[in-house]
């Protein structure tokens, strides 16, 4: 089909009889040895029959269904007339990062679980189309950046480089705002970096969408504790800050404080992922930073989420003899994205579902050798409103592992909290910030992502780094602080 | 980047650096760490703050060589620099008036004490200080401790100076001659603090210890330096890195240090077959900061 002549145009009929276009991907036996992408794109052809596809609703459900609003109706528009570039620059009005969502967004519960054609057949590949073009527009090298409005004078401190803070770090350069992002490691991306693995979403693509935003004038300071090197009164009194964003993230890792768990060879997903992903100790000894040595080892994660799956992925990768994940619920009820899942299947990962771990053995230098594990079965529907596992008695077993890595979620961070006197925090210690402006209790400090929620996605995280964007520019301009949690 | 202003060695293998970081030098208080990572495939360490100087904007770092990577930052010197350096970390100590502290500096130990003893000495304390080295040449700073202790005591473990035996020989016979002791710090090798927390322990000295585990970011988020204490578990980068020595599982500690030993060995055996890479490594980040000052860490005044 040549993009310049007018395509007839397709009769609703026609688009839902076509197919929902396959991702292409990596053999799964190959690619459980190595850390390429799993993910391989589509091809042009393969996103224009995939953008075929799309109703044009006259209200798309899919735009009320992203987090951050993307116009998906109209990037795929763009996708069907061959105008890749204007269609990623479409998604940059909405996105910053589409080539990262593209790619770890929970598309199913958001964009595509609102698509109006899964109802009868399989929803729109949004997702794969929104990578597509992402892809696209970073081969171009001509990047749709957005114009920068005149300086406003105004300087931002944003505290952490994750996906909230650079979302709103993006959002309030363009606004014209001085912006500067601390970052506590000694590279920028949070857990894009430390925490997604590589063959979910190479290093490469972050590096290049943090140079993006370098070059739309956002600084970059790397190696400060926000907290410790400098406090955020500092930041403020001194250093001259009118806003300070903190989106530090989640923080300290969970453990099940069940005996054996400082045992050598048991990590929490968070160091376990953080050594390998961004201290690449997977290419030990090229890098200095080493991981226990997963070859030929029996590894088992605990969890169900997105993090459990990409730790026992990775300790496959690693050359893990049997990888296994166990969780205590039943597969229907497991936080994770339904590819990741399937994903982690297609490579050999053995599901031990209703099974908790309820101790750590060791030999006697301390070596993790095996974990005893109880059977558990379903009761009634608990708070979250999935049904909460009970132990079946008697139903314990020994499973011989050397390697345990603990994906169980974290808990609040600290830090900023700690050192920021008047920034009131609710009762797990999350920084208490109100829904709509994410105004904290301290005037010209906002709040957003997983340090005000708890553990949650990238794309609900830069969400709340678009709004808090937004807050702060109204705020700004205007002088006013109301709203804010009491 | 964070350059090295000054270096000297102090003893064979341990060497003291002078180095720019203006913000951490501002903050940092007695018993803080920095956590530094010397070029792009380097891993990341703790050290302990042994000084610094808020005016001049530097932290003094004292370093002895037993790993690659300290082994390969003791061949660096002024005018080089380090790609990343980050703190000040961990809780300071906690100083407080008790009357007479004694503070033990087992080997490099001497260097993290030294700052924990002067405030102590600030605060008004009687400092005690007990240093001891494997031998002579390795006993270190031994005019700075003296300057601000009220006694100075050196033991030797082979006796090439001062008094032959260990630091807890010489805490042993301090507390046996019925001196009123009121706090002890403790800092060198585990085993060391160990026999320290059960010399104390029979006579309800308070006994404080700074722990050196297993680090990567510092700040709590990986829980890789996870010590247990009677008080559960605890991470050295937040919690610490000091704690009542009385309550710490130094077999458990010791095990833990013992993880990496074999990759340690093996990234030391490379190193030491062939430093170049690595010194080449870090004069790379030195042309890389020249080159693009928009990608910079802290800022330094040139």
């Amino acid at each position: 089909m040549n993009a310049n002549s007018p395509k007839p145009p397709l009769s609703n009929k026609e688009r839902v009889k076509i197919p929902r276009q396959h991702m292409p991907e990596q053999d799964a036996d190959r690619r459980r040895r190595n850390f390429e992408e799993v993910n391989q794109g589509l091809t042009v052809l393969g996103a224009t029959t995939e953008a075929l596809r799309c109703l044009q609703c006259t209200t798309p459900k899919c735009v009320s269904g992203c987090p951050v609003g993307i116009k998906v109706k109209d990037f795929v528009a763009l996708i069907v007339a061959g105008d890749y570039l204007k269609a990623a620059a479409k998604i940059r009005e909405d996105n910053i990062l589409p080539a990262i969502t593209g790619r770890v967004c929970p598309q199913e519960t958001q964009c595509e679980g609102c698509c109006i054609l899964g109802n009868k057949f399989e929803p729109v590949g949004i997702g794969y189309l929104e990578r597509f073009v992402a892809d696209y527009e970073s081969a171009s090298g001509q990047i749709g950046l957005p114009e920068n409005a005149p300086s406003t004078g105004k300087k931002v401190a944003i505290v952490g480089s994750g996906p909230a803070g650079l979302s709103a770090a993006g959002d309030l350069v363009q606004k014209g705002h001085q912006v500067t992002v601390f970052e506590a490691l000694h590279e920028i991306g949070g857990v894009l970096l430390y925490g997604i693995p590589e063959f979910r979403l190479p290093k490469e693509i972050v590096r290049r969408e943090v140079d993006v935003m370098r070059a739309m004038g956002v600084d970059f300071q790397t190696n400060v504790v926000i907290g410790k090197t400098v406090t955020i009164d500092e930041l403020m009194n001194e250093e001259g800050y009118d806003v300070v964003f903190v989106a530090t993230g989640a923080g300290l890792p969970k453990f099940l404080a069940i005996p054996g768990e400082n045992l050598n060879g048991v990590y929490s997903a968070n160091e376990f992922l953080t050594r390998v992903n961004l201290m690449r100790a997977k290419d030990f000894p090229e890098y200095d930073e080493p991981v226990y040595d997963c070859r030929g080892k029996d590894v088992a994660v605990v969890g169900g989420g997105n993090t459990a799956m990409d730790a026992v992925r990775t300790a496959s990768r690693l050359g893990a003899k049997t990888s296994y994940l166990i969780y205590r619920r039943s597969e229907a009820e497991m936080p994770a994205r339904t590819e990741e899942a399937k994903h982690a299947k297609e490579e050999g990962i053995t599901f031990l579902c209703l099974t908790n771990p309820v101790a750590f053995l060791g030999n006697k230098e301390s070596f993790l050798e095996s974990v005893r594990c109880i059977k558990m079965e379903l009761g009634e529907p608990d708070a979250s409103g999935r049904r909460s596992p009970k132990p079946v008695p008697g139903s314990e077993f020994e499973l011989p592992i050397q390697v345990a890595i603990i994906a169980l979620g974290t808990e609040a961070n600290p830090l900023v909290q700690s050192t920021t006197p008047d920034l009131k925090t609710t009762r797990k210690g999350y920084i208490a910030a109100d829904p709509e402006t994410l105004k904290t209790s301290k005037r010209g400090v906002f709040a957003g992502g997983d340090i005000v929620t708890g553990a949650a996605t990238v794309i609900l995280a830069m969400g709340a780094g678009r709004k808090a964007a937004a807050s702060i520019d109204q705020y700004l301009q205007s002088g006013e602080w109301d709203g804010a949690p009491n | 980047m964070f350059p090295i202003v000054e270096a000297e060695f102090l003893a064979p293998d341990v060497k003291r650096f002078v180095i720019g970081a203006p913000r951490v030098a501002k903050k940092r208080k007695a018993g803080q760490f920095v956590i530094v990572r010397l070029h792009a495939y380097g891993e990341r360490i703790p050290l302990t703050i042994a000084d610094s100087d808020p005016e001049k904007g530097t932290v003094t770092l004292i370093v002895q060589g037993i790993g690659k990577t300290t082994k390969l930052l003791n061949m660096l010197g002024a005018g080089d620099v380090i790609l990343d350096l980050v703190g000040p970390l961990g809780k300071p100590s906690d100083i407080e008036l008790y009357g007479t502290v004694v503070v033990i500096g087992g080997g490099v130990g001497a260097a993290i004490a030294y700052p924990t003893a002067r405030a102590m000495k600030d605060a008004g304390n009687h400092v005690i200080s007990i240093v001891g080295a494997r031998n002579k040449e390795l006993v270190i700073l031994e005019q700075e401790i003296g300057a601000i202790s009220d006694e100075l005591l050196i033991t030797t473990d082979d006796g090439s100076y001062c008094r032959k035996g260990f630091v807890t020989d010489q805490l042993k016979a301090l507390i046996e001659s019925g001196r009123q002791i009121d706090f002890v710090l403790a800092i060198g090798p585990p085993r060391m603090m160990q026999a320290v927390a059960e010399t104390t322990r029979p006579h309800a000295i308070k006994t404080v210890v700074s722990l050196n585990s297993v680090m990567v970011d510092g700040t709590g988020m990986c829980g890789g330096c996870r010590v247990l204490t009677t008080q559960g578990t605890q991470f050295a980068c937040v919690d610490g890195p000091e704690f009542d020595a009385h309550q710490v599982d130094f077999e458990l500690l010791i095990q833990r240090n013992r993880t990496y030993l074999k990759q340690e060995s093996e990234a030391l055996q490379r190193f030491l077959e062939q430093p170049k890479r690595d010194v080449d490594l870090v004069s790379e980040s030195c042309r890389l900061e020249q080159e693009h000052p928009e990608v910079r860490c802290e800022a330094y005044p040139s």
